[in-house]
């Protein structure tokens, strides 16, 4: 029986999962909430925390498109290397730019232009 | 007799192209797993060009305060919302799709495309509007002022973007809309859309990133 339902499913246990059309509707009403919450927040001055509050806003907004309207949640784990590399290797490039000029010891082009014009 | 023959490798609507080699499970597999391979080069592309403007904000963090604030935030958020709701349709066709439902497809896919064109008629207008002051993009002059970092980068990370507004278009009609009129697609073969929708979603992907960057913080 097993054996004859394997072979009405063309994709095999690889099939895509249906979503239903409700739960897009959902995650939609979701992300639309989460852009005025970041408007919002925008408009509330919390110094060095606004990029951080903004930043942590999409990337609740990015996993729910990724999770659901691009079914991530039903993927396997050989696709989901392949939707965490991009990532992982954008954070090696910020974090290793951020922790190597920072330290360094020349000076803002902005303070060079001010020691300029004294 | 020829026409036979040619009839014979004709695929019929609702079932999967032929691939040698390979049966259909696994050509589905493999063409989602080479989507998202794709799909991470394009997020590398955008990541380098995330990666300068930290850096250029890092340095000129005043005038990129100033200069976001300078950006029509009405028309950013309207825009974030165009691109929400055409991601929702575009995931709504894939399970049009996979019940086999193709008029489904069409209709949702040609709503992701009109709110395509509806978000580069407003990028447009705020293209217009920044030229409208002499800053045009890629013509370097003085009236950028204090401005001409972040507008350099807002120029060509919006411009790359709406790039790929256009593509996104263009592939949605050409693997979605167009096979679905012919009733091409069903729950044994719905790859191309699939497809299609998950570059779309890339699309909006960035800008989820893009708009809080440069309208809200700077």
């Amino acid at each position: 029986m097993a054996h004859a339902h394997s072979h009405d499913h063309s994709h095999g246990h690889d099939d895509g999962h249906v979503v239903p059309e409700a739960t897009f509707l959902k995650i939609l009403i979701a992300l639309l909430v989460l852009t005025v919450i970041t408007v919002l927040a925008a408009k509330v001055d919390m110094g060095k925390w606004n990029i951080v509050g903004a930043m942590v806003i999409a990337s609740i907004k990015a996993s729910l498109v990724i999770l659901v309207f691009m079914h991530g949640k039903y993927e396997n784990r050989i696709l989901w290397t392949y939707i965490l590399i991009p990532f992982i290797l954008l954070a090696i490039l910020i974090g290793g730019v951020f922790t190597d000029d920072p330290f360094r010891s020349h000076p803002k082009p902005v303070e060079v232009q001010k020691l300029k014009a004294t | 007799m020829s026409s036979h023959a040619a009839a014979a490798h004709e695929v019929a609507p609702g079932d999967p192209p032929h691939i040698h080699h390979m049966d259909s499970a696994t050509a589905y597999g493999a063409a989602k797993l080479g989507m998202w391979l794709f799909l991470a080069t394009e997020i590398l592309l955008f990541a380098v060009m995330f990666c300068s403007f930290a850096i250029m904000r890092y340095y000129h963090l005043d005038a990129f305060h100033k200069a976001s604030h300078n950006l029509n935030l009405y028309a950013g958020a309207f825009n974030t919302a165009v691109l929400l709701f055409s991601s929702y349709t575009a995931a709504v066709a894939v399970t049009k799709a996979q019940r086999g439902d193709n008029r489904g497809v069409v209709v949702n896919f040609g709503i992701s495309i009109l709110c395509g064109f509806i978000f580069l008629l407003v990028k447009g207008y705020e293209y217009s509007e920044k030229a409208h002051h002499g800053m045009f993009p890629f013509v370097w002059n003085e009236s950028f002022g204090d401005y001409k970092n972040f507008l350099g980068i807002y120029y060509c990370m919006t411009g790359l973007h709406a790039l790929h507004v256009i593509i996104g278009m263009v592939v949605m009609y050409i693997y979605g809309v167009r096979p679905a009129l012919k009733n091409r697609y069903s729950g044994r073969y719905y790859t191309p859309v699939e497809l299609s929708a998950l570059y779309w979603h890339l699309v909006d992907l960035i800008w989820i990133y893009l708009f809080p960057l440069l309208y809200l913080v700077g």
